[in-house]
């Protein structure tokens, strides 16, 4: 039996969007058409959008649906500060964390490199906080200069849940639009776009118990954007692509039942997850916890996610032999060609390299049982004394 | 047994995994990236370790069903393998990585990281036999395709490594093991051979030790009179052996071909002779290692002194670190900084590290 500890990669699709994306797929209809089929294919995604901007405190008009939460991320990013630059030439900085995901950081870098933004990277404290203090203080060494505020709403290796609404506050005393990248967080935790004030916001819905590779950014009607990819102009213009109709359906159906269950399974899934953190941290082996840790808490962490720590262990060793033991979880980090490379959230945080080497990230969801938990307890032991004597013997 | 089967991305490594899962073993895969910089996309038969690579060997792990993993020894192959290469080729020598990665990689960093994970060996793609004896030790072998015979590079090998190596192809030919990888489904069957060094992916040598050593400009000497006949921008740049550029205003000074005979690290020199100045038939190596018992006294063996060169036969005596070997005939271009490996018909005795040749009476 495997223990599937990973659901912040991915989660498993709750039935009820299976249901809905197979009784989808087997129906012709191009959304553009106008004919009878296209027609109904509007239908469904127009009830979809309805049904997703509801569940997500948007108005229908400020979804545009995209592939998924890279593609929502480079839009808002790369699409806002074209538009903003397009205005005022010399709005061309982008304040953003030091430990956004790779869609956010990597679309900065490349506007860095080859469209001559200029980026202020603010970085957390040792829980993963970024503080409006600090936002504030990137945003004053220049005012004029900056194009785009961009925090994500929920980490995805340590799950430290940012002050979204009061950040967004402090862009918007400059003026400055506000971009949040939500994957983590919607669904997991209360989401409502308008209430945070944020113009700009990326889900995605593999995250939350609907398909690959389909999301949305949540855009209001006054952002102003250059649409990223060209074409028959769908989506407000700003995203081209025959939309994916049985996709967006299921997408729809996962937004609304993760949101109508969130407090319930949001409580269920604390519980888990302190027992989890509360029986590695008595396991002995040095293990730490990183992030915001209380017991009972899901405001500053994400309900599903620990995040650990172990001294003197390769996070990749540790990967194989628990995979070896039936449990499935992830080192957090991104790959180079399947190489985990030090992660640079932990790095960001102020962890030496050595310490971010030895992470792993255990994340919970809708299908995790305490049987999970027992096994990832029971395994963890026999792996770490085994890494341990691995990274002896390399180095 | 529990074991890594090694998975390049080429063509003999993905044969040697699927026969050990074929033989009843418990198999993971493992790709080494050994570069701190990959390339997307392979460039030519040079070069290895490309993201392409890794993603080849994941493609054939998938087919055989077998759990794939990206172990990162960049750090080590660059001390052990890479600042090893510079240092041996800056003090005049003529390493080959290859023998040297075998002994501090694949068969150490890597087996020793198996095992501690509770594997019971390391199996790779090369072309060599291991024979187990009734009293359960381990010999290596030539494999049975002498032209893609790999024993060379593994001569350095002591009995521990061999115990936990495994060599699926060594009783095959090359074109075999091409026809089983096809018949097996593996796109990766038509996959050139590598060459050369896979950490120079260019194949420039010279180039890629002149960016690590810089310029030093220094003398071309005549062997026989001494005198300086030409100049040169690195004595490490220039191997025994070598014909082609040695920088002389003409390629002979009296109708005879020009050959490095000698290179001085300490005096940055680099000395030309004639043909005959580069035979030998003695020569003494250190950094002795054995697949077995180091031989005592006086042995005949067969000495092989390039990756694919001819075997000599001679006598070797050895002495702990240091082995003396004379050769029954003449060998040519013998660098110091190569390997001698030592055979007894076809089990490998041995090796050492060049270095130092003569010519005795």
């Amino acid at each position: 039996m495997t223990a599937y500890l990973d659901h912040a990669a991915t989660t498993p699709m709750l039935p009820s969007a299976i249901a809905a994306m197979t009784e989808q797929l087997a129906v012709t209809g191009n959304a553009s058409s106008l004919h009878t089929s296209g027609r109904l294919a509007r239908r469904v995604v127009e009830e979809a959008r309805e049904r997703l901007a509801k569940a997500l405190g948007a108005r229908p008009s400020e979804v545009v649906l995209t592939s998924g939460g890279t593609e929502a991320d480079n839009l808002a990013v790369a699409g806002t500060w074209a538009a903003r630059r397009a205005a005022d030439p010399a709005r061309v900085r982008i304040v953003s964390s030091s430990m956004e995901h790779h869609a956010v950081l990597d679309c900065i870098e490349h506007l860095v490199t080859h469209e001559g933004a200029k980026v202020t990277w603010v970085d957390p404290d040792r829980t993963g906080l970024v503080s409006e203090a600090s936002v504030r203080a990137a945003i004053e060494q220049d005012p004029e200069s900056v194009a785009l505020v961009t925090v994500m709403w929920a980490n995805n290796e340590v799950g430290t849940i940012q002050p979204v609404a009061a950040l967004a506050a402090v862009a918007h005393e400059f003026e400055v639009p506000f971009h949040s990248d939500a994957v983590q967080a919607a669904g997991h935790v209360p989401v409502d776009f308008s209430e945070s004030g944020a113009d700009l916001l990326t889900v995605t819905a593999h995250k939350l118990g609907g398909p690959l590779g389909v999301g949305a950014l949540l855009a209001r009607r006054d952002a102003v954007l250059v649409p990223q990819t060209f074409g028959g102009g769908q989506e407000r213009q700003l995203r081209s692509g025959t939309l994916d109709v049985p996709a967006i359906r299921a997408f729809a159906v996962a937004v609304e039942e993760s949101v109508e269950r969130l407090s319930l399974e949001s409580q269920r899934l604390v519980t888990l997850r302190d027992r989890l953190v509360t029986s590695a941290l008595g396991l002995g082996y040095g293990v730490e916890v990183t992030g915001p840790w209380e017991p009972g808490d899901a405001v500053r962490r994400l309900p599903g996610n620990a995040h650990l720590l172990v001294p003197g262990c390769e996070g990749d060793s540790l990967l194989y032999l628990l995979d070896a033991a039936g449990v499935e979880c992830s080192t957090g980090s991104a790959c180079q060609a399947g190489v985990p490379q030090p992660s640079h959230v932990l790095l960001a945080m102020g962890l030496p390299e050595s310490v971010a080497r030895g992470a792993l990230r255990l994340t919970l969801g809708h299908t995790s049982t305490d049987a999970d938990v027992d096994a990832v307890v029971a395994a963890l032991p026999p792996a770490i004394e085994r890494a341990r004597r691995a990274s002896g013997a390399v180095t | 047994m529990r074991v890594v089967a090694a998975m390049s991305g080429g063509v003999d490594s993905a044969v040697a995994a699927a026969r050990m899962l074929d033989a009843g073993h418990e198999v993971v895969g493992v790709h080494l990236a050994l570069s701190q910089s990959a390339a997307t996309l392979r460039q030519s038969a040079r070069g290895c370790c490309t993201i392409e690579d890794a993603g080849d060997a994941r493609r054939v792990a998938d087919m055989l069903g077998i759990p794939f993993y990206v172990w990162d020894m960049a750090a080590r192959f660059e001390r052990d393998v890479m600042e090893d290469f510079v240092a041996e080729y800056a003090s005049g020598r003529t390493p080959n990585p290859c023998l040297r990665c075998n002994e501090k990689i694949k068969f150490a960093a890597l087996l020793d990281k198996a095992l501690a994970l509770g594997f019971d060996a390391v199996a790779t793609g090369h072309y060599a036999q291991v024979v187990t004896r009734q009293d359960g030790t381990r010999e290596l072998h030539r494999a049975v395709d002498h032209a893609k015979d790999q024993s060379y590079v593994l001569g350095v090998l002591d009995a521990a490594q061999l115990a936990g190596a495994f060599f699926p192809l060594g009783d095959t030919t090359k074109p075999d093991i091409r026809a089983e990888a096809r018949e097996r489904g593996f796109y990766v069957a038509n996959k050139p051979d590598s060459h050369d060094i896979c950490f120079i992916a260019d194949g420039d040598t010279k180039g890629w030790l002149t960016e690590r050593l810089g310029e030093h400009p220094g003398d071309v000497l005549d062997a026989v009179t001494g005198s300086v006949v030409g100049s040169h921008t690195g004595s490490y740049g220039f191997t025994v052996g070598q014909r082609r550029g040695l920088g002389l205003a003409r390629s002979s000074l009296d109708g005879d071909p020009r050959f490095v005979v000698g290179v001085d690290a300490a005096r940055n020199t680099v000395t030309i002779g004639t043909a005959d100045l580069l035979g030998v038939n003695a020569l003494r190596g250190d950094h002795a290692r054995w697949c077995g018992p180091a031989p005592e006294g006086v042995v005949p063996v067969g000495a092989q002194v390039r990756a694919h060169g001819a075997e000599v036969p001679g006598l070797a005596w050895a002495s702990g670190d240091e082995v003396e070997v004379r050769l029954e005939t003449r060998l040519r271009g013998v660098a110091p900084g190569q390997s001698v490996v030592l055979y007894d018909g076809t089990r490998v005795v041995g090796s050492a590290t060049i270095a130092s040749t003569w010519l005795a009476s």
